[in-house]
């Protein structure tokens, strides 16, 4: 059973068609990672799927809730779908135990008390413990990235979308970033990842999707297309991200 | 001319009680004015185009004309218009909140726009409302970073209280205006009264530093 299913999106800008007709169905326990060059439609896709860029043509269902359903469904589908972003997007008035506890308050509707209880829980698993007061600028980019996904789990989705999670970070942050989303997909959590980290798709994931020209070019299992890439665009894309 | 100290210091009490007014005035229009300001700057910075549009025109007549305009409309206007009559403390007081939250509803609108875009859908990427997305995140960073302008105004608002004196309303200029036919000494009045301008906005001033201080964004 789909936790999420694409058909026939375009999204269109004026006259340019960023995506061209996507079809795709992920399953849950997926963890589905998105590569392509920049302006293949790879962020653009993700950003479809919590609705936080309408679809021109087409559908994207997840876990029942349709994009297109109005306001209180867009809504739904956030909760169900958590989202980290590449540039953080901390609320910078907040510590970031706030920030972890911000979803559970004022969406989820909890108490205090046990708002504070969830974002101490999450912040220790990402590793975090130390840092709970502090607020965002004095954190490193790599903590305040982790706080970003505490932050998102704290609603309790149902599946995480990762846009560019490391592009901004320095190689060494980078790899703490990662650990945390291995030790998520291992729990279990399916998850669409837009990334350029070539070999963590291939650690980590278990279906690659190489995106180009708004279309699906190839769709996998990441071990194969990346050691055999079945198209030349997809062999020189490869010599330029590794 | 030699300075009077005595006509300077007995000019004292009657100004301190011209003071009160201005700052009684000061006190209950600039927050009232920051408010329907803030309403304003909503409006202009969110709204569907025909609202902001509204907001648009209401801001620019406001800054398009002088205040001491707006003082005498309102004063003496409305009776003749639209049969109503405000004493004067009342139509100075409505007069300073409408001036303000014109200026103040710019400032509100730049503070939302400088708000990174991001803050905004990381909001809404967690199902918070559009609603809540301004009032928890998107007002509170702006808030922050318009205080500076936020004290200008205030501060200028202060001063434009003394415009009131076409109106009659007893605040600090005009209780030294009054003084002044009294006694004639203009040096010794007018330097008093300047001198409590410049306390009440040193005080204002500094409270606005700490604020900032306290609520800063490390």
């Amino acid at each position: 059973m789909s936790i999420i299913e694409i058909t026939g999106v375009v999204k269109r800008y004026g006259s340019v068609d960023v995506l061209k007709h996507i079809d795709l169905s992920i399953a849950s326990q997926e963890i589905v990672f998105l590569i392509g060059p920049s302006g293949s439609g790879k962020s653009t896709l993700l950003r479809c799927i919590n609705a936080l860029e309408t679809v021109s043509e087409g559908d994207i269902v997840v876990d029942g809730l349709s994009v297109r359903g109005g306001k209180a469904e867009v809504r739904k589908i956030r909760l169900e779908a958590g989202m980290v972003f590449q540039q953080f997007n901390l609320f910078p008035h907040l510590t970031a135990l706030e920030n972890v506890m911000f979803g559970p308050l004022r969406v989820r509707g909890v108490s205090w008390r046990d708002a504070a209880e969830i974002a101490e829980a999450l912040l220790i698993k990402v590793g975090l413990k130390e840092r709970m007061r502090a607020y965002p600028s004095e954190l490193s980019g790599g903590q305040q990235q982790r706080t970003a996904i505490a932050r998102s789990l704290a609603v309790k989705p149902r599946l995480m979308l990762f846009d560019e999670p490391t592009s901004a970070l320095d190689p060494e942050l980078r790899f703490e970033v990662l650990q945390v989303m291995r030790q998520l997909a291992e729990e279990g959590m399916t998850m669409v990842i837009v990334t350029h980290e070539i070999r963590f798709a291939r650690d980590v994931g278990s279906r690659l999707l190489f995106l180009d020209g708004g279309r699906i070019m190839h769709d996998g299992k990441p071990d194969q297309l990346l050691s055999d890439p079945p198209s030349e665009r997809l062999r020189t894309f490869l010599q330029h991200v590794a | 001319m030699t300075f009077d100290w005595s006509a300077f210091f007995e000019s004292f009490p009657g100004l301190l009680y011209g003071a009160r007014v201005t700052l009684f005035v000061t006190l209950v229009s600039l927050p009232a004015g920051l408010l329907l300001g803030a309403m304003v700057g909503v409006i202009l910075t969110y709204a569907p185009t025909p609202i902001a549009s509204i907001a648009q025109v209401y801001v620019g007549l406001i800054r398009g004309t002088p205040m001491v305009v707006q003082i005498m409309f309102i004063f003496f206007g409305l009776p003749a218009l639209m049969d109503v009559r405000l004493d004067g403390l009342t139509a100075g007081i409505v007069a300073l909140v409408i001036n303000s939250s014109a200026y103040l509803a710019e400032i509100v609108r730049g503070g939302l726009l400088a708000v990174p875009r991001g803050l905004q859908e990381a909001g809404l990427a967690m199902g918070l409302r559009f609603g809540q997305v301004i009032r928890y995140i998107v007002g509170p960073v702006a808030f922050r970073r318009m205080i500076p302008a936020l004290g200008n105004q205030f501060v200028i608002g202060l001063k434009d209280s003394s415009l009131l004196i076409v109106i009659g309303v007893g605040e600090l200029t005009r209780t030294g205006q009054e003084i002044m036919t009294d006694t004639y000494r203009a040096v010794e009045v007018w330097f008093a009264v300047a001198i409590i301008y410049l306390a009440m906005i040193s005080l204002m001033a500094s409270l606005l530093k700490s604020l900032e201080k306290h609520v800063r964004i490390a």
